[in-house]
């Protein structure tokens, strides 16, 4: 086995010395900020992402602009003279109003918030504890790595949908809940990963090295391991944000994520199918922001993918001009 | 081969005692929680939670509850029960077994659907690598990932129910429609056109990436080579030696899906009112009808875990590596 690892490497070695001169040496991140950056779909993407960041943080802002707090139901004006919701484009409320009489444009701007903080949260912890628990697992080998390996195999085997219905009518829903339910049901998918690649690197000769300069298990795994398996996390995670969103709305959408009348795009559609669908404006705008943030992190999670692993071939990339050798 | 089998299906029973231990500790052994009171629903009366107390043993210790719990699960004539529904008092089993044909027709009218849009859509795509094809079968793609269940529902619904049914051209029925397939199978399909595609959509979308993926691999193999080099039309060389053995990975997929849809579709049977597994389990939760809750999710975990194992022993069979390791 490391016989054949020396060979394999010894004779990848030649080909991976950038000795030709005149060319100048980029580190890693800068080749792919630099292939990012030609890829019109990634920018796009990005674009559409800081957009939605941008709503989120300005929420409050664009409540004070508008004069309506989320939950406000403006008695006054919010309907009109029959009682009904207002059309987008009606004075004030350029999405309309909602059968409360609450602003639909207002109540999307916080929906942004509870999404991008689900979304970003909730990869993060599932993120954490995966490349962990992977770490020690693929690191440490034996009983350890079995039972961890198995409480993985677990998780990932559960009707996970189900038993967060179950969890969160147990406890009572909650902004805190919903995360560390969607934590940690996507823990295991990472750690998955990181333990199979865990597993091959304590193998390679760096790691001996390590060993050989005194170096301990924790610095070799956090140290040393780590940042060869930043890669495939990076991509995990970005491919993880829509799925923990879609996970928030869908729980909010079956009244068991975010509480009312706190406003989030899945209990905002969730309202929306209370009321019918004369008021096509309540469907149509969560609709579209909800997808347009899901969109936007695959289709980043695929670009960055791709930029990360030269191999790939990319489908919607321009041509690129290749660089002279 | 018998080993690796055994091991699966240990693991397999490892799986579904851990969640039918935590479905215990989180609705009967939770800190500050009063089972008698949780199972008696909303119309409690001093006299049903003694009743109660009595009939499930809530006075005895916590341990030989969890024993009788456990007894009473074990599949075995005269120790299986479920327990009684506390809204109706009908015997849960019942129950489930009035609601599985509905999740059955779920699951095959819409697995029928996905399998061949969804391989059909990838091998498209992988016979003409970066061509309009691929693009257009990476956007299918992607928008599959990123469409939450809920609101592609909610869209078929709104543009083939409601618009339709205004202008008079009701061509699809009203949500909460469903007729058994004994009693007229043609109505029973038209029932279920609108949850089949909503299912089928959405999954499909896994499907084109594997078979892609899956496919592309294949066709750079040398066999592939020697099978045009013979001279055998590209047709015969796709269809008959490549797509065959890039299956391996669909096979997987399509257990662990069927089976997720068999313990129910919980967000296409809420949106369009079917009376399958997974809007009773909903339904269920919404009014604490623990009995209920509990035997639904055991058979949901049961459904999954069971099709964990037949993936894994048909991917041994498949694939002679596996069993090795």
């Amino acid at each position: 086995m490391s016989l054949s690892t020396v060979e394999t490497k010894a004779g990848a070695t030649p080909g991976e010395e950038p000795a030709v001169k005149g060319i100048q040496g980029r580190t890693p991140l800068q080749l792919v900020v630099a292939r990012l950056r030609t890829d019109r779909v990634a920018i796009i993407s990005i674009v559409v992402i800081v957009l939605i960041i941008a709503l989120a943080i300005g929420a409050p802002l664009i409540a004070a602009i508008t004069g309506h707090g989320p939950t406000d139901t403006n008695v006054d004006n919010g309907t009109d003279a029959n009682g009904q919701p207002l059309p987008p484009g009606s004075a004030g409320y350029l999405l309309g109003t909602d059968n409360l009489g609450r602003d639909i444009l207002v109540r999307i701007a916080y929906g942004a918030r509870v999404s991008l903080l689900v979304g970003v949260l909730a990869t993060a912890i599932a993120t954490i504890v995966g490349v962990v628990v992977g770490l020690f697992a693929g690191y440490y080998g034996g009983w350890l790595d079995s039972i961890l390996a198995r409480i993985m195999d677990v998780v990932l085997s559960f009707p996970y949908v189900l038993f967060a219905i179950v969890l969160v009518s147990v406890f009572g829903s909650s902004l805190p809940l919903t995360i560390l339910v969607i934590a940690f049901f996507s823990f295991a998918a990472i750690g998955r990963i990181v333990r199979g690649q865990a597993l091959s690197q304590r193998e390679k000769e760096y790691v001996e090295a390590a060993h050989s300069l005194g170096a301990g298990n924790l610095r070799i795994m956090f140290v040393d391991i780590l940042p060869n398996l930043v890669a495939p996390v990076i991509v995990l995670a970005t491919l993880l944000i829509p799925t923990a969103i879609i996970f928030e709305a869908t729980l909010s959408f079956l009244g068991l994520g975010i509480a009312l009348p706190t406003p989030s795009w899945g209990n905002m559609l969730s309202d929306a199918e209370g009321v019918g669908f004369q008021a096509w404006w309540f469907y149509i705008f969560p609709m579209v922001f909800l997808l347009l943030t899901t969109l936007a992190f695959n289709l980043l999670g695929d670009a960055v993918r791709d930029a990360l692993d030269p191999r790939t071939e990319r489908i919607f990339a321009g041509r690129r001009k290749k660089k002279p050798a | 081969m018998t080993r690796f089998l055994i091991r699966r299906i240990v693991l397999g029973i490892i799986t579904l005692w851990v969640i039918i231990t935590l479905v215990f500790i989180l609705y009967y052994a939770r800190p500050g929680v009063d089972p008698a009171r949780e199972l008696a629903g909303r119309a409690v009366t001093p006299q049903l939670l003694a009743n109660l107390n009595k009939e499930y043993g809530f006075n005895l210790p916590v341990i030989v509850q969890y024993w009788n719990y456990l007894k009473r699960l074990v599949p075995w004539p005269g120790a299986f029960n479920l327990g009684i529904s506390n809204n109706n008092r009908l015997p849960v089993t019942t129950i489930i077994a009035q609601a599985v044909p509905i999740d059955i027709s779920l699951a095959v009218g819409s697995a029928i659907i996905w399998m061949i849009l969804g391989i059909s859509v990838g091998v498209l795509a992988a016979r003409r690598p970066r061509s309009i094809w691929d693009r257009g079968a990476t956007v299918f793609v992607l928008t599959g990932v990123s469409m939450p269940t809920f609101i592609l529902g909610l869209l078929l619904l709104y543009v083939f129910y409601y618009l339709l049914t205004i202008h008079g051209i009701a061509i699809f029925p009203k949500p909460g429609s469903w007729t058994p397939f004994t009693q007229n199978p043609l109505e029973w399909a038209h029932d279920l056109i609108l949850p089949w595609i909503t299912l089928a959509l959405i999954t499909a979308a896994t499907y084109s990436r594997l078979t892609r993926s899956s496919l592309l691999e294949t066709l750079g193999e040398d066999y592939i080579r020697t099978a045009r080099a013979k001279g055998l039309s590209e047709r015969r060389v796709v269809y008959r030696h490549a797509l065959r053995s890039s299956l391996t990975p669909i096979v997987t997929q399509f257990g662990i899906d069927l089976a997720t849809v068999l313990g129910g579709a919980i967000i296409t049977e809420t949106i369009f009112g079917l009376p399958g597994l997974g809007l009773a389990v909903v339904q269920a939760i919404e009014v604490q009808n623990l009995p209920v809750v509990i035997g639904i999710v055991l058979v949901a975990s049961f459904f999954v875990v069971a099709a964990n194992i037949v993936v894994d022993a048909l991917y041994a069979v498949l694939d002679p590596r596996v069993r090795v390791s």
